[in-house]
C-alpha cells in the first residue's frame, strides 16, 4: 500500500473513531462508527482481501449500524444536554486506552518484520472458502451455532408470553 | 497511468450518461405515460415546445427536471442542516456506484489495447452489489431523522426496517445464483449465458433459477421503496414520508435515486437471469442464424449491438416494474413484513437447498 495513502486513510479512520466517542448526538456517533468500519473495509481491500472487505461493509455498515440507527430513532434519543461521564470514568477510560495502545505498539514492535510472500490468488474467494471449509471448519460451524443461540435468546427475550 | 484513468473515466461516462441515465429518463417518461394509459386518462400532455407535445416526452424529459432545479430549496427551521444536506447524496450515490460491476459488453480492441467493457472487473462482484444496495438505506434513515418531523421520522424507521428485511431475501436469492454459476464475477456469469440449448433456446439464467428471479425481483422492488412497497413514503398517511421536508433539487435527487434503483434492479435481473449483454446467436466473430448461416461482423459492430441489446433489456424490465407499480395497491405494514420474512425468506432458503443439491448431483459449479 502506498504510504501516503495509508497515512491519509489511517488519519480518517482515527478521526471517525473519535467522532464515535466524542460526539454528543447518538446519530452522529453511529455515523462515525459507519465511517470507521468503512475505512477498515478500505484497508482490507488495500490488502487484497476483497471478500473480507466487502463482507465488512455488508454486515457492519449495511446491517448492524442500520439497526443501531433504527433503535436510536425508535427511542427518539436526543442530544445529551451534558456529558454523562464523570471525571473518574473519563480518566479510567483514557488510561485504559493509552495502556492498550502501548501494549499493541510493543507487540507490533516485537513481531518479526519479514512477512512471508503472499500466495498467488491470496484473498480471492475460492482459496478463502477452501481454507474455511477444511482447516477451519470446526471454528466456522461453532461460530454459526453461537449466532443461532443468540438468535434464539433474542426471540425468547422478545416474546412477552411464552406458551 | 493517465491513459488508464482516461479509459476508466470514459467507461463511467459511457455507462452512466449514455446507458443508465437514458434508461432512467425513459423510466420517468414511462411513469407518466404508462400510468395515464393504465388509468385510462390522457396524461403528460401539458407542456409543449412550439406546439410540439410529443406524447408528453418534452414535459417529462425537459420540463420536469428544469422545474425541480429552478424551485427554491427550502430548508425548514429545526432540521439538522448537515445531515439534511448529505442524506439525498448518500441515497443516490450507492445506487449509481453499484453499476460499476455491471458488464456492458465483452472486450473491444482499440489501437492494440484490449478494453474490458465493465468499469470494475471485480472478482467479488456479487458482494459489491450487495454492499452498495445495503448502503442505500442511509439516505432514507438520515433524511427521516434529520428532517425533525415526525412523519419523516416514521418514514425513515419504516424504510430501514423494510430494506433490512428484504436484503436478506435478496442475498439468499443471489446465493442460489452464485451456486449455479460457480462464480461471484458478474462478467463470468454473463459469459456463461452465451450458449444455446437445442440450438435455439438461449441458455439464460432464468431457465436454471426461476425462483431466484422471482425473489430477486420482488425484493428489488421492495428495496426501491415503490408501490406496493412504498410504506416509507406513503403519501396518504405520512405526507411524503422521509422526504417530506425536501424541495427543489434535493427532492429531485430522492426521486432520481428511486428511478436509478429501478434501473439497477433491471440491470441485476438482466445480468443474472437474462444474459446481460448476450444476444442469442451472436458471438465475437459474428451472427449465426438457427439454421446455420454465419454472418461475419466486425468486433465494434458486435459490441455496439450488444450494448443496444442490454439497453433494450433494461428498458423492458424498467417498464415491467412501472406496470407493477401502477397495478398493485400498497401493502399494509404487517403484510409487508409477512411477505418478507414468511414468504420470500423461506422460499429463497428452499431454493438455495434445491440448487445446492442440483449442483452436487450434476457435479457442476466451479469444480
Amino acid at each position: 500500500v502506498n504510504p501516503i495513502l495509508f497515512l491519509v486513510l489511517a488519519a480518517l479512520t482515527i478521526a471517525s473513531a473519535l467522532v464515535v466517542v466524542l460526539h454528543r448526538s447518538p446519530v452522529y456517533s453511529a455515523l462515525g462508527l459507519v465511517g470507521t468500519l468503512g475505512m477498515i473495509a478500505v484497508f482490507f481491500l488495500g490488502l487484497d482481501a476483497h471478500v473480507v472487505g466487502f463482507l465488512q461493509i455488508i454486515v457492519y455498515a449495511g446491517a448492524i449500524v442500520v439497526l443501531f440507527l433504527f433503535v436510536i430513532m425508535l427511542l427518539n434519543l436526543q442530544e445529551e444536554p451534558e456529558a454523562l461521564a464523570t471525571t473518574t470514568m473519563v480518566a479510567v477510560a483514557t488510561g485504559g486506552g493509552v495502556a492498550l495502545a502501548g501494549m499493541v505498539t510493543l507487540g507490533v514492535a516485537r513481531a518479526p518484520l519479514a512477512t512471508p510472500a503472499l500466495a498467488q490468488g491470496f484473498g480471492a474467494t475460492a482459496p478463502l472458502a477452501e481454507r474455511l471449509f477444511t482447516a477451519y471448519l470446526l471454528p466456522f460451524e461453532l461460530t454459526s451455532i453461537l449466532l443461532l443461540v443468540a438468535i434464539v435468546g433474542a426471540v425468547v427475550i422478545g416474546k412477552r408470553h411464552l406458551s | 497511468v493517465g491513459l488508464e484513468i482516461a479509459i476508466v473515466t470514459g467507461k463511467v461516462v459511457f455507462l452512466l450518461l449514455l446507458l443508465v441515465l437514458q434508461v432512467v429518463a425513459l423510466g420517468v417518461f414511462f411513469e407518466r405515460k404508462v400510468s395515464a394509459v393504465i388509468q385510462d386518462r390522457i396524461g403528460a400532455n401539458r407542456a409543449a415546445i412550439f406546439g410540439f407535445v410529443g406524447f408528453g416526452l418534452i414535459n417529462t424529459l425537459v420540463a420536469d427536471p428544469v422545474k425541480f432545479l429552478l424551485k427554491e430549496d427550502v430548508v425548514p427551521d429545526g432540521v439538522d442542516r448537515r445531515l439534511h444536506f448529505w442524506a439525498p447524496i448518500l441515497g443516490l450515490m450507492p445506487a449509481l456506484v453499484a453499476f460499476a460491476v455491471i458488464p456492458f459488453g465483452d472486450v473491444i480492441e482499440i489501437g492494440g489495447r484490449t478494453i474490458a467493457l465493465q468499469v470494475a472487473g471485480l472478482d467479488v462482484g456479487v458482494l459489491f452489489v450487495l454492499a452498495m444496495t445495503s448502503l442505500g438505506v442511509y439516505g432514507v434513515v438520515l433524511a427521516g431523522w434529520a428532517s425533525n418531523n415526525r412523519w419523516s421520522l416514521l418514514g425513515g424507521i419504516r424504510g430501514s426496517a423494510q430494506m433490512i428485511s428484504y436484503e436478506i431475501a435478496m442475498g439468499l436469492a443471489l446465493v442460489a445464483v452464485v451456486l449455479t454459476y460457480g462464480t461471484l464475477d458478474l462478467q463470468e456469469m454473463v459469459k456463461d449465458q452465451g450458449g444455446l440449448i437445442f440450438g435455439w433456446l438461449p441458455a439464460w439464467g432464468i431457465l436454471y433459477q426461476p425462483i431466484a428471479f422471482v425473489v430477486l425481483m420482488v425484493a428489488g422492488i421492495a428495496e426501491s421503496k415503490r408501490i406496493p412497497f412504498d410504506l416509507p413514503e406513503s403519501e396518504s398517511e405520512l405526507i411524503s414520508g422521509y422526504f417530506t421536508e425536501y424541495s427543489g433539487a434535493k427532492h429531485l435527487m430522492f426521486m432520481m435515486s428511486d428511478f436509478v434503483e429501478v434501473v439497477l434492479i433491471a440491470a441485476l435481473v438482466t445480468t443474472f437471469f437474462f444474459g446481460g449483454w448476450q444476444v442469442p446467436g451472436l458471438d465475437n466473430g459474428g451472427f449465426t442464424t438457427p439454421w446455420g448461416t454465419h454472418l461475419a461482423l466486425p468486433s465494434l459492430v458486435v459490441a455496439l449491438v450488444r450494448v443496444i441489446a442490454l439497453g433494450l433489456k433494461l428498458v423492458f424490465f424498467t417498464l415491467l416494474q412501472i406496470i407493477i407499480r401502477w397495478t398493485l395497491p400498497r401493502f399494509r405494514y404487517d403484510q409487508l413484513m409477512r411477505l418478507g420474512w414468511k414468504g420470500l425468506l423461506p422460499l429463497a432458503l428452499a431454493n438455495v437447498m434445491l440448487t445446492a443439491c442440483a449442483v452436487l448431483w450434476v457435479g457442476g459449479g466451479s469444480q
